[in-house]
């Protein structure tokens, strides 16, 4: 019972951080604190929705093979996500640091 | 429940495709790719377990090692503008784009 | 009721992605898009429990095809050019229109979507699904049925991915230097340090589930081509972070030629030892003690076949693209 309150409570986080995530995608006004808010949520997220799973399925095939997919996303994600912010500093993009009006498109 | 959490899921994955759609840059769109390839692999995950097929997992995994190689493959193209060679591309002709 | 729903946002989401590719013209966004269509169409794929064929979706679409494009992105530009129109619409509006009808009117003799009449669900269907466990001894159907009740349509489809490889290499192939001496200045590049560092830890595993994928396509989802697929995208990592120099020493393009070659060898020689053993071409009954072991073997040895060509198919695709116009 406490099991499934618990599984309920990191689904919805999960699935209320990928809102989040996806509104931070809109929200900011350059590449690097829309790639900032999108890999940061996104991460959390599946990890939160994968774990909620996890507790759900009890210890099985099904819970190893939910650990090898977090693991991968927990690798993978904040990689392409360096690698991305690396290749557009490379590609001559400049981060925003200053507040400028309508400065949604750099 | 599991309804809820794969609403909320659509939800960002439409958000998301916005991002895509409207670029501006290249490299949002790419994000919004990584992203996009990241929620597809919860939202199967998810239906394995309110559907209770768990061999959809075997997908979910698929994606979660795939989706890596299409991102690298293309900041790659994007940085040094071919596969073979490791000097800096001239990257004005990706960057700039009014899609 | 859930999954209708979900279907249909899935569904209008594909349109928007397909409009908007139709619309945009820079062709590095187009790509992007269509990695996005892949997951959409597999997850679509997944809602209708068609998991062997979302999974040759996820396997081949969102990476694969999208490295193949960038391939040949890299190869021409990546601006398509902007056609100015001078003459009116409307001729091809019309031939569109027109043909569009007469495919309309054509579809309304077919039967209704999921109709449990249908001829498809009264004749072999049943067939199948009442025989194939007990007939080949496999838990999943697909398998049995790509591989052995269809295995001439597998072998076909074989055959021309082992086409597609060969043409690729006769129109782009040739001979280039491999240089073996002499680092990478890639692996010099000190901005990768994190991706190679990952890059390491990952192929291992890829290639560990490209192998499960193979040996356990008979129990769950996944067989032979989609295990090939995975494979080739391991080493495809390797060759974006590790360059294509150093993918050249791991696997030489001569020997990936080789197999590819082996590959559809061991599907045709197969059907060939069956019919020394007195069978019908590709009928592996004959092939062991009891009928069910023979299935289960000629099915394996296919499928392994399939997985060998496919990866090596695959990735001389890439590394002949990859390697166009380097010095």
């Amino acid at each position: 019972m406490i099991i499934d309150i618990l599984s309920w409570i990191l689904l919805l986080g999960g699935g209320l951080l990928g809102i989040i995530g996806g509104i931070g995608m809109h929200w900011f006004p350059d590449v690097y604190s829309r790639q900032h808010a999108a890999g940061t949520t996104d991460t959390l997220c599946a990890m939160l929705i994968l774990l909620g799973l996890a507790l759900q399925a009890g210890f099985s095939l099904v819970t190893f093979k939910l650990a090898l997919i977090f693991i991968f996303l927990l690798f993978t994600n904040p990689t392409a996500s360096h690698a991305l912010a690396n290749a557009a500093m490379q590609g001559g993009l400049r981060p925003q640091l200053e507040r400028t009006a309508g400065g949604d498109n750099p | 429940m599991y309804t809820a959490v794969s609403l909320a899921i659509l939800v960002s994955l439409g958000l998301v495709l916005a991002r895509a759609l409207l670029g501006p840059t290249v490299y949002d769109r790419i994000a919004a790719v990584n992203m996009f390839g990241t929620k597809t692999v919860l939202l199967i995950a998810v239906l394995a377990f309110s559907s209770g097929r768990t061999d959809l997992l075997d997908i979910a995994l698929v994606y979660a090692l795939i989706n890596f190689t299409g991102v690298v493959a293309v900041m790659r193209l994007v940085t040094y503008g071919s596969f073979h060679s490791s000097r800096k591309a001239d990257t004005k002709s990706v960057t700039a784009d009014k899609g | 009721m859930i999954e209708v729903f979900i279907d249909i946002i899935l569904l209008s989401f594909i349109a928007v992605t397909a409009v908007a590719i139709l619309r945009m013209t820079n062709l590095f966004a187009i790509i992007m898009l269509f990695g996005i269509f892949s997951f959409l169409s597999a997850s679509l794929f997944a809602v209708m429990d068609a998991v062997d064929v979302a999974f040759t979706e996820a396997a081949v679409g969102a990476g694969i095809s999208t490295v193949l494009m960038l391939a040949t992105i890299a190869l021409t530009k990546t601006q398509k050019e902007k056609v100015s129109v001078s003459h009116r619409h409307w001729l091809p509006l019309s031939v569109v229109i027109v043909t569009g009808a007469v495919l309309v009117y054509g579809t309304l003799d077919l039967p209704a979507f999921g109709d449990p009449e249908a001829p498809a669900q009264t004749h072999v269907a049943p067939y199948y699904i009442d025989k194939a466990v007990e007939e080949t001894g496999l838990p999943n159907m697909v398998t049995s049925v790509l591989a052995s009740y269809r295995g001439f349509d597998t072998l076909g489809e074989v055959v021309v991915v082992f086409t597609a490889g060969v043409a690729v290499l006769l129109l782009l192939g040739g001979k280039h230097r491999i240089s073996d001496t002499g680092t990478n200045e890639i692996e010099k590049n000190e901005h990768s340090l994190i991706l190679r560092v990952v890059a390491k830890f990952l192929i291992p595993l890829i290639i560990v589930f490209a192998l499960y994928v193979q040996f356990h396509g008979d129990f769950g989802p996944g067989g032979g081509f989609q295990a090939g697929v995975i494979l080739s995208a391991a080493i495809i990592l390797y060759t974006l972070v590790f360059g294509l120099d150093a993918a050249e020493r791991v696997i030489p393009p001569s020997i990936l030629r080789i197999l590819a070659s082996l590959g559809v060898l061991i599907y045709t020689g197969v059907g060939i030892v069956t019919i020394l053993l007195g069978g019908n071409y590709l009928n592996y009954s004959v092939l062991g003690d009891s009928k069910v072991a023979g299935q289960h073997l000629g099915i394996l040895l296919v499928e392994l076949g399939v997985g060998i060509a496919v990866f090596a198919v695959l990735l001389v695709i890439f590394l002949t693209f990859a390697g166009r116009g380097r010095p």
